[in-house]
């Protein structure tokens, strides 16, 4: 469930990046990810806000935000793992890595385990390249990844949270 | 006295466990009492033998890789911090002939020095550029860049020298360097290295730039994929500033330069200029019409020079040594060397810098080693995901911008995917569209439509349905792309799709005698 206002953390958060934003030249990408740095998304709900802050119009702002892969607008798990599906990945196996991935946490790209643990998204090149296939799971990059080590990962994260 | 362990903290050594490499020599050195000291430099980009381990000696850093955790203590066995025999040593690093028959001038201290170290940056040729630079007026800049021959290394190869001068000659109030740091493209991550390794040739080299033009404020456009690029980048423009190479009087010498790095959110179409410039803005990345150019109209409106990374950091080694000095490499008119990325199913992946001319079989074989699954090398893809896909009849291609055009190929980055025969050729003509339509940015429907379509036409080729009608519609499809679209996405999305179709007819099912070339 998403909630209907913003919670006094979040709209604290949310205020004090456009205050810290507001003046800067382009503002609008800079302040969204800082917003999502701390939230891990850009709550819907934070839109007007947002829109008034910078004067933009509230289609603006959603339209910046959904034009981007990388801005969310809905709570994601615990841990991003994404999955490079370009061409150097495809080379070494990723195709099947991937298939491996979507079966293991039984979900599609884009959705969230059950446990909330992980969201599973696709990217392409991580500029791993010399060493396909690649993953990263929130910020760090995994090389020559076979389906075990995938496997090692997931339970390390399933384990730590 | 300690005893000078090097252990690269480029994203790709830590994608192998370089921390955990580090981390396990520390504790058995500290187990065994020993007195060392681990700096963790840039890679040198041989990425096939990362994690690898150097160890300074008096005749130079030798060299143990690739090293995983568990080979820790077998080293210290062999007692290798003191040049000790082990099955993974490489004797002295500089001397490996893969590293050895490069040439290496805008990646010359990369797995030399630690990033974001200014001392070492200045000791190793730093700033000598910028110092020369400062002597010249903005004319005599632009023209020591035009005379190195320094061609855009972002894709389009467009004579750096002549689109700085567009800038210089456009009077405004504002103008801007913007570093197109998006590197999208598959199969590429010298912009990556370079950002991560040695952001400090970066640096200058925006400062140069904006010097040559008029540019007071410059702006990194970095894609949001990588995170130690932004940390690194921040850090040494915090240090740079620190010591007056950044700033309102620069050096003492009263001209100002502001730097600011801005990140990008995973749209591939942003790579494209006039979209990074919409993006920059705060907007969708939607492509704008050209004219007007960046160059004259650019970011907010105002002259504006948008720049590829390594295109900027190769500019200050040509002007601490001269435009001669730089354009005595190379064949034809691709001056200077091009960083390579070796990457996809190779033995010897890694950065390979040569001068242009060096062919793709030299680069797949005597550097890749082949393919790292033994099989036969089937395809590479050179210039990522615009760029055509090449059968083993061109290998013999030497790397220079008119040659690859000749064969209706690319250099565009520089990187190089190889493939082996497993691959289907009709899958990789799919992708292409499928990418495409993934990351169009909607603007005209050639692309946007045309994309789309062509991963429904492929499908059928690939279920075998249909074929001989379903490849024509491929090539009209192609042709509406081609002719029909705003920018290169659309309009060089049909290079991998009709070079596979090409050069691999059996994958699609057609026999070679039908297809036209
Ligand atoms: C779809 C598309 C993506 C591009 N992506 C990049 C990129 O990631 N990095 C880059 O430097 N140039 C990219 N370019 C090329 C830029 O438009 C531009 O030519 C370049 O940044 C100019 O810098 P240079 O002259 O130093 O190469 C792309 C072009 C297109 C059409
Ligand atoms: S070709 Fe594609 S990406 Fe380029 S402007 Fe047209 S719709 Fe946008
Ligand atoms: S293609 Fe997967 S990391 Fe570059």
């Amino acid at each position: 469930m998403e909630d209907l206002v913003l919670n006094p953390h979040d709209l604290k958060i949310i205020n004090q990046h456009i205050l810290q934003y507001q003046s800067m030249p382009g503002a609008l990408l800079p302040l969204l990810h800082a917003i999502q740095d701390d939230l891990g998304f850009v709550p819907e709900i934070a839109y007007p806000l947002i829109s008034s802050a910078l004067s933009l119009s509230v289609a603006e702002v959603h339209g910046v935000v959904t034009f981007y892969h990388h801005f969310r607008s809905h709570k994601p798990g615990r841990h991003i793992l994404q999955v490079c599906r370009a061409e150097s990945c495809q080379a070494l196996g990723s195709e099947a890595l991937e298939t491996h991935i979507k079966n293991k946490l039984g979900i599609d790209f884009h959705e969230t385990t059950f446990d909330g643990t992980i969201t599973l998204e696709p990217i392409y090149c991580l500029g791993n390249c010399a060493c396909s296939p690649a993953v990263m799971i929130d910020e760090a990059v995994y090389g020559r990844v076979d389906s075990k080590k995938i496997d090692q990962l997931i339970s390390d994260l399933k384990r730590a949270s | 006295m300690s005893m000078k362990i090097f252990i690269s903290k480029d994203s790709t050594a830590l994608s192998l466990g370089a921390d955990e490499v580090a981390e396990a020599i520390a504790k058995e050195a500290q187990t065994r009492k020993l007195d060392i000291q681990i700096l963790r430099n840039s890679s040198r980009g041989l990425f096939w033998l990362e994690t690898l381990v150097e160890v300074e000696t008096a005749s130079g850093r030798i060299g143990f890789g690739p090293i995983n955790p568990n080979d820790v203590k077998s080293l210290f066995d062999a007692d290798f911090i003191k040049g000790g025999k082990h099955p993974l040593a490489l004797g002295l690093v500089s001397e490996i002939d893969w590293l050895k028959k490069q040439e290496r001038l805008t990646f010359a201290r990369m797995g030399i020095t630690e990033p974001t170290n200014i001392d070492q940056y200045i000791e190793h040729e730093g700033f000598q550029g910028l110092k020369n630079a400062l002597k010249l007026n903005p004319q005599a800049i632009v023209q020591t860049v035009t005379d190195s021959g320094l061609r855009g290394r972002g894709g389009a190869a467009f004579p750096t020298g002549i689109k700085w001068k567009t800038v210089l000659d456009t009077k405004a109030t504002q103008k801007y360097i913007v570093c197109n740091a998006d590197e999208g493209d598959s199969g590429t991550y010298s912009d990556r290295m370079i950002m991560e390794g040695d952001p400090f040739v970066l640096i200058e080299g925006m400062i140069i730039a904006g010097l040559a033009v008029g540019a007071s404020q410059g702006y990194i456009y970095l894609r949001s994929e990588y995170p130690h690029a932004l940390k690194t980048l921040n850090e040494a423009i915090e240090k740079a500033k620190s010591v007056g190479y950044l700033g309102d009087d620069i050096l003492k010498s009263g001209h100002t330069f502001h730097l600011e790095v801005r990140r990008a959110a995973g749209a591939y179409i942003c790579g494209e200029e006039t979209s990074l410039l919409e993006s920059l803005e705060g907007k969708r990345g939607l492509v704008r019409f050209k004219p007007p150019l960046p160059a004259i109209e650019g970011l907010f409106g105002k002259p504006t020079a948008v720049n590829n990374v390594i295109s900027l950091a190769t500019v200050p080694i040509i002007l601490a040594r001269g435009a001669k000095y730089y354009q005595d490499f190379g064949m034809g008119k691709s001056r200077g060397t091009l960083p390579i990325q070796l990457a996809g199913n190779l033995k010897r992946t890694g950065l390979v810098e040569k001068a242009f001319g060096v062919t793709l079989r030299e680069l797949l074989y005597d550097f890749g080693g082949g393919s790292l699954s033994g099989k036969p090398i089937k395809a590479v893809q050179v210039g990522g995901p615009l760029g055509a896909y090449l059968p083993e009849s061109q290998f013999d291609t030497p790397l220079d911008y008119e040659k690859f055009s000749e064969i209706w190929a690319i250099l565009g980055h520089g990187g190089i995917v190889a493939f082996d025969e497993t691959v289907n050729m009709a899958k990789m003509a799919r992708y292409a569209f499928d990418f495409c339509a993934i990351e169009s940015c909607g603007k005209c429907t050639p692309c946007r439509v045309g994309s789309t379509r062509g991963v429904e036409v492929m499908d059928h080729i690939i279920a075998g349905k249909d074929v001989e009608k379903h490849t024509t519609l491929v090539r009209d499809l192609s042709d509406t792309m081609l002719n029909g679209s705003l920018c290169a996405l659309g309009g060089m999305t049909p290079y991998p799709v009709l070079s596979a179709l090409n050069h691999f007819p059996k994958d699609f099912g057609v026999d070679a005698k039908e297809t036209k070339a």
